[in-house]
């Protein structure tokens, strides 16, 4: 019989095993009696499960939660969440793995997604990486991630700031940004979407046909 | 045309339950709850409302398949809003709340639904905050909870926030998500009508589809009919994008001319530049060009150009860009947003993108071209839901159109790599024709 390198060690597709140790027997469900669960994550997943006809709805909000608390979803905080909603660390990963807000590596509690999809990246989006990328350095703090499209292509180029929308932004707002959330402020308030108008009026006033 | 979605919609406070009641808000729900459940699915019908998500499905038709019986039902509302090009959702629920939960409440006691649920994409925190304020003032007041509003209707509304998905927005891939799974979609039949969340009978629709609801109530379905034009009724909210001067969201009347929304609403590219190409319906839909843009925005007329609608995001491309450049981001989207489940999705944006990379890097020829248009073929009507539909269809429209400056790319970049010229090819004669 011949050997299909692929599916075994040795795979060229790097890191494809990375996420379990095959050897191992797969996790069960946590044992309430060993796994410690922050007093408020729990009540918090809880609710989220007393509010959907299933359980199983919350998981997502349950993960939210406790990426919240960990900072990622980190091994610790999948067994947590696995605990609290009776379901093994394996179901809460595969989830995890799935969806783009869910940190399966550690990363700085500063969460900035720069836009880069197609409107923003025809007015710069690209280059706002960039200059995000170089305005906070080498800060452990920052999570710095060009992102799909967050519907916003109105403020191109924009960027979430700790979700918090901001744009149209110019290469100097980088800094800004950085140095207002390093302290504590509003990322960039005049140009936060909290404070934009709709185009409609404007547009229909500067030369709609309407 | 007087607005009707946007109607005063930067009026402050808006958000909160009283203005929204001080303008009419909830009127309407307290007319429907005194009506007949048949003769309000008669009205969504008569209306004529399409969808507003992507599909464009009659919204009263969709209404009338919900089976009647005592099961649990449920009524969804798409606030995925991940289609690249749109955000027009976006501002529906961070500045009038009120009307999305009030066209649900209606939608929720027409099919019989007593379970609903707005899932709002993860990366919406403003809105889902509004949304949450909102949804707590309408329980205070009564509209949501049992028997609202002294009848025997009780509904019930939780806002479930997602976590990064374009598959998420697809409608069996949204429900597998708000039942805590990984978002791929399902295989149809059968329809969410029949089996949705949970297995029982769901109706899914968009923000801005249920968020007209209150608006044909109060007008009746026959007068909202006569806004717009044949099988494009009512007014549309336009999201316009990329190289025009005046980006922003706009409420038409279905049939204007597109050079007046780019033009005239959105102010046009900078002075000097042209328009190149443009996507009428967000990323998915098929480019158009210059010479289109005295279309009717409608879903026919797009259609008959072989293009769509679609969720009415339009992104302008002007001519200082590459279309190749457009085409690679594109099709990198799809490549991440491919949920892997149907393989001719999982690899043909893979191969799509890579080689759009080739060309943009100097390593392709023009045989290459072909080969891109076959995958795309490839991709189309083979997969579970249509997101690789969704990257083959403008991926194909781009190659089509732009032929000559693909291979002059492909010419210049091969000469700046150092790989020399490839031999002339005439558009008539391909290099290799792929059956
Ligand atoms: C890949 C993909 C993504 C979609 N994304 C969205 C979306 O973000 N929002 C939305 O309302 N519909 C989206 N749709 C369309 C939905 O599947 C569905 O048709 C729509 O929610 C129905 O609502 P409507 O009838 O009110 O338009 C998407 C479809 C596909 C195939
Ligand atoms: S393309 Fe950047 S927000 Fe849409």
């Amino acid at each position: 019989m011949t050997e299909v390198t692929r599916f075994t060690h040795g795979s060229r597709i790097p890191g494809w095993d990375d996420a379990a140790d095959l050897r191992k027997a797969p996790a069960g469900v946590p044992d309430p009696a060993q796994v410690h669960v922050p007093e408020e994550l729990r009540a918090e997943i809880e609710a989220k499960m007393a509010a959907y006809p299933e359980e199983q709805s919350a998981l997502i909000p349950a993960l939210h939660a406790a990426q919240k608390v960990h900072g990622w979803c980190s091994p610790e905080a999948i067994e947590q969440v696995a605990c609290v909603m009776r379901i093994t660390p394996g179901q809460a990963a595969a989830v995890a793995t799935f969806y783009d807000m869910f940190e399966t590596k550690p990363v700085g509690r500063q969460t900035i997604y720069v836009c880069t999809n197609i409107s923003c990246s025809l007015r710069g989006g690209d280059q706002i990486l960039t200059a995000m990328k170089e305005a906070a350095g080498d800060d452990p703090d920052f999570n710095i991630r060009g992102f799909e499209c967050l519907g916003a292509c109105d403020m191109a180029p924009m960027a979430s700031v700790n979700g918090d929308f901001v744009g149209p932004l110019e290469d100097s707002d980088c800094r800004t940004i950085v140095d207002n959330i390093k302290a504590g402020n509003e990322a960039l308030a005049a140009k936060s979407l909290k404070v934009r108008p709709c185009a409609d009026e404007a547009g229909k006033a500067a030369g709609g046909s309407e | 045309m007087s607005a009707i979605l946007f109607d005063r919609i930067d009026e402050p406070g808006l958000a909160d339950i009283s203005v929204y009641e001080k303008r009419g808000g909830y009127e309407a729900l307290r007319n429907a709850l005194k009506q007949p459940r048949e003769g309000l699915v008669e009205e969504l019908k008569s209306s004529g409302l399409r969808g507003r998500g992507g599909a464009g499905f009659p919204l009263g038709m969709k209404a009338s398949f919900i089976p009647g019986g005592d099961m649990d039902k449920y009524l969804v509302c798409n606030a995925d809003e991940s289609e690249p090009g749109t955000f027009k959702d976006r501002e529906l629920m961070q500045k009038n709340p009120h009307q999305l939960i009030e066209g649900m409440i209606i939608a929720a006691y027409i099919v019989g639904a007593n379970r609903s649920f707005i899932y709002i994409r993860g990366e919406y925190e403003l809105p889902a905050d509004v949304l949450d304020e909102a949804i707590a003032q309408a329980k205070a007041a009564g509209f949501l909870g049992e028997n609202i509003l002294g009848s025997d209707f009780s509904i019930d509304l939780v806002l479930h926030r997602g976590a990064g998905a374009y598959i998420c927005g697809e409608e069996t891939g949204l429900l597998d998500s708000l039942e805590g799974k990984r978002g791929n979609p399902r295989l149809k039949p059968p329809f969410p009508a029949n089996q949705g969340l949970f297995q029982g009978p769901t109706l899914i629709n968009n923000v801005e589809t249920l968020s007209t609801i209150p608006a044909i109530i109060k007008m009746g379905g026959a007068e909202y009919a006569k806004l717009g034009v044949e099988n494009s009724a009512g007014t549309k909210l336009v999201s316009v994008s990329g190289n025009v001067q005046r980006p922003g969201n706009y409420e038409i009347e279905l049939g204007m001319k597109s050079r007046d929304i780019i033009y005239g609403l959105a102010g046009g590219p900078e002075p000097g530049r042209e328009v190149k190409f443009w996507f009428p319906g967000g990323s998915s839909s098929p480019v158009l060009t210059a010479a289109d843009l005295d279309l009717p925005y409608d879903f026919d007329s797009l259609a008959k150009a072989q293009s769509m609608l679609g969720s009415g995001a339009i992104i302008v491309v002007d001519d200082s860009n590459s279309v190749v450049d457009v085409a690679v981001k594109l099709a990198s989207f799809y490549k991440h947003e491919s949920c892997g489940k149907c393989t001719p999705c999982r690899e043909g944006t893979s191969w799509t993108v890579k080689m759009l990379q080739r060309i943009q890097a100097g390593e392709a020829t023009p045989m290459d071209l072909d080969i891109i248009a076959s995958v795309q073929e490839q991709i189309i009507g083979n997969c579970l839901c249509v997101l690789g539909d969704a990257m083959a269809m403008p991926v194909s429209s781009m190659v089509n159109k732009f032929r000559g400056e693909f291979e002059e790319h492909i010419e210049k970049a091969r000469e700046a790599a150092g790989l020399g010229l490839t031999p002339p090819v005439t558009p008539d004669e391909p290099v290799l024709t792929l059956n």
